[in-house]
């Protein structure tokens, strides 16, 4: 059984949290850029829609919104079990030349960043490609980081960081730190 | 179903056919990509033996693990020391020895397949086993149907001509009615097996009566060259009596599917007109093969313990 050790966030906290990274999503627009969001399957998925929908009241301006599966680029297959189920992903636009904002839930190794980036550059060359991330919880295995975080959060290795969503989860929204069982 | 072979559809419960469905959707958008290639099966190693002329299966199979980044060997057995008179047995152990992730076998001899995978610890895929199974072919076949109808549950469909000698009708039967749809099958008396019925098949007295309102319809390849018998009296007068033409078609719903599964003999079991026209639709089952072999090979190599 994981042991619930401390909520991170609630619901407004989440709330405040994207409307501010929007805000700086929007700070760093550049003349003549075209803006598009990409959210990392699941949960990235539904936190893109939240920026995009914050972007829209921001600025009126209704910006793409695209969701990457990066089962197929990940390096860690052959570890896995259960194998993953590969789903579609959607990118219903031209990334040649955008400005892309990868989004995703909890950036910690940066490999499934890095899975997204492969994956990304095979769809084409965008201009540039930036990261939000809703909670950074350290321990990066490879060079990447954050654009823009909701929050940063200083964990053990043996924590779990969860971001829950209605969306995927049922119940209520928040961000919890939970304990992994001992093996 | 990671480590496993895939030597028949009847060894795929529902569930399993249509997470290779789900899977070979995805694998789709992969073909209509700029850059045709993922990471996936990186470092894997993929061999194709094929002991029996095949053109399409073979490509498809190549081109499949070549999309996922495996390394992909074919092996030309007429060109093999198998011709040599080395036996089944030993060229798997060689194969195995030489550290191959997953073997693709066609074989003139059923069971072929299966021989192979009691020999190998690595997955054995069977693109065709004598006149047993082709799983392949009749997922891709799944595939394009329920790309084009939505699902195949309740569908009607037709599969006319040689059932006796066609691995791929099999396949094509137990993955369908697997799924739900109701199947008809109709031909020559000579040519429709004792057992049909047990594997979820209604035969139809007529042509006509399996085509009736059907859903899709599937037109099987006159295997002249398994024709030595004398099972049926020549190409004209099959084409006369269980040849797939305009009128015939006709009587399935308007917004029929026509299937084959290739190389067609124009003008025996299938009109140009027909093969030509715009319920035909040869070239998304080709193109759903690539699609369904990844999301097989995928399956069976990539990743899960």
């Amino acid at each position: 059984m994981l042991r619930e050790k401390a909520r991170i966030m609630d619901a407004a906290g989440m709330g405040r949290a994207l409307r501010r990274m929007a805000h700086e999503i929007v700070e760093r627009e550049e003349p003549g850029e075209e803006l598009a969001l990409v959210g990392i399957r699941r949960r990235g998925v539904h936190l893109a829609r939240r920026l995009q929908e914050e972007v829209r009241r921001l600025t009126q301006r209704e910006v793409p919104l695209g969701i990457l599966d990066i089962t197929l680029y990940r390096d860690d297959l052959v570890d896995r079990s259960p194998q993953p189920e590969v789903h579609r992903t959607e990118v219903p636009f031209p990334v040649e030349g955008r400005r892309l904002v990868l989004v995703d839930d909890v950036l910690y190794t940066g490999r499934t960043v890095r899975a997204a980036l492969d994956a990304l550059v095979d769809l084409g060359r965008p201009r540039r490609v930036e990261l939000a991330v809703l909670v950074d919880r350290g321990h990066r295995e490879l060079p990447i980081r954050p654009d823009y975080v909701g929050k940063n959060v200083p964990t053990a290795a043996e924590e779990i960081v969860e971001v829950r969503l209605p969306e995927v989860d049922g119940g209520v929204e928040e961000v919890v730190l939970v304990e992994r069982p001992a093996q | 179903m990671k480590g496993r072979d895939l030597l028949d559809l009847a060894d795929l419960g529902a569930d399993e056919l249509e997470t290779v469905l789900e899977a070979a959707a995805s694998m789709e958008d992969v073909l209509a990509r700029r850059i045709k290639k993922v990471p996936t099966l990186r470092g894997r190693s993929l061999v194709t033996l094929f002991f029996e002329p095949s053109t399409r299966t073979r490509i498809s199979f190549e081109l499949a693990g070549k999309y996922l980044s495996a390394d992909v060997v074919g092996v030309n057995a007429a060109a093999a020391s198998v011709q040599k008179g080395e036996s089944l047995e030993d060229t798997a152990r060689t194969l195995e020895a030489m550290g191959v992730d997953a073997v693709v076998l066609r074989h003139r001899a059923a069971g072929a397949a299966e021989l192979l995978a009691r020999c190998l610890e690595v997955p054995v895929i069977n693109a065709g086993d004598g006149m047993h199974a082709h799983p392949t072919q009749g997922l891709l076949d799944l595939y394009t149907v329920r790309r084009r109808k939505g699902e195949l549950r309740g569908l009607k469909v037709a599969i006319i001509g040689d059932l006796e000698h066609s691995r791929v009708a099999r396949s094509d039967l137990i993955g369908l009615t697997r799924l739900g749809a109701q199947v008809w099958v109709a031909g020559p008396a000579t040519l429709l097996p004792p057992g049909l019925e047990g594997l979820g098949a209604r035969v139809a007295a007529t042509v006509e009566e399996a085509l009736r309102e059907a859903d899709v319809v599937m037109a099987l390849r006159l295997q002249r060259e398994r024709q030595q018998q004398g099972l049926i009296p020549g190409g004209e007068e099959y084409a006369r009596c269980f040849g797939l033409n305009r009128q015939r078609l006709a009587l399935a719903k308007p917004d029929a599917l026509f299937l084959h599964p290739m190389p067609l003999n124009r003008g025996v079991e299938v009109t140009s007109e027909v093969a030509d026209g715009a319920q035909a639709v040869l070239f998304d089952q080709v193109r759903a093969g690539v699609a369904v072999r990844m999301a097989v090979l995928y399956l069976l190599l990539g990743g899960g313990n």
